[in-house]
């Protein structure tokens, strides 16, 4: 499951994605990840985030796939927010459901870290001193 | 005709977001920047920077990917989501 979208999310919505009338699965590891108050040396009061509309959700689809080829998990949610948001904000939500923790834990790691490197998102910062596009590392 | 898309700052430096690629395919991507950046050489600074990323059709490719006519061919730089 995948979705892109300006609204916020809710934690426990997404975690009962993971596990209602999903009884085969004894682990569910969920990752949250927030818009932080500093950032490569800036005090950050928000941000936007764009994408590239149509590449964005096929990217996370392909991202998802791989997963789901490389351990045997049973379902995956990716949920990313786009648009204007504030500090503390959410911006990504991913879990993934499997018989065993393991799977679970080395998928969901892998699905941030691919994440962040073949999904088309950029980060706009506004900070005490204007804005800026987050300099990948 | 091939739809050529920029995205984040690449699209701010260059002060567009999408022309249409006026060269003879198929190609390579590496020429459709070649192409780009003769159209209009102030385009070479952004288009040859060495982080540059790219896409055919909603995937990313190499600088050797042939574009076909009818495609979708996107730049972009190194993507910070998460």
């Amino acid at each position: 499951m995948i979705r892109v979208q300006t609204e916020d999310f809710d934690q426990n919505q997404e975690y009962r994605l993971l596990i209602d009338g999903n009884q085969q699965d004894g682990a569910v590891v969920t990752f949250i990840g927030l818009v932080r108050d500093f950032n490569q040396g800036h005090d950050i009061k928000g941000m936007t985030l764009e994408y590239y509309p149509g590449m964005t959700e096929k990217a996370l689809e392909k991202i998802e796939a791989e997963a789901k080829a490389k351990w045997p998990i049973g379902r995956v949610n990716i949920v990313h927010r786009v648009g204007d948001l504030s500090l503390g904000d959410q911006i990504v939500f991913v879990g993934v459901s499997s018989s065993h923790r393991k799977d679970a834990f080395a998928a969901t790691q892998f699905i941030m870290d691919t994440l962040k490197t073949d999904a088309p998102f950029w980060k706009k910062e506004q900070t005490s001193k204007g804005e800026r596009w987050v300099e990948a590392p | 005709m091939v739809q050529v898309l920029f995205f984040a700052q690449l699209k701010e430096q260059l002060g567009e977001s999408e022309v249409a690629f006026s060269g003879a395919v198929p190609c390579s991507m590496a020429e459709v920047i070649e192409h780009l950046c003769a159209e209009r050489p102030e385009r070479q600074k952004y288009l040859k920077a060495k982080r540059l990323m790219m896409a055919c059709n909603q995937d990313l490719v190499a600088k050797d990917h042939i574009v076909n006519d009818g495609d979708e061919v996107a730049f972009f730089p190194p993507v910070t989501g998460g």
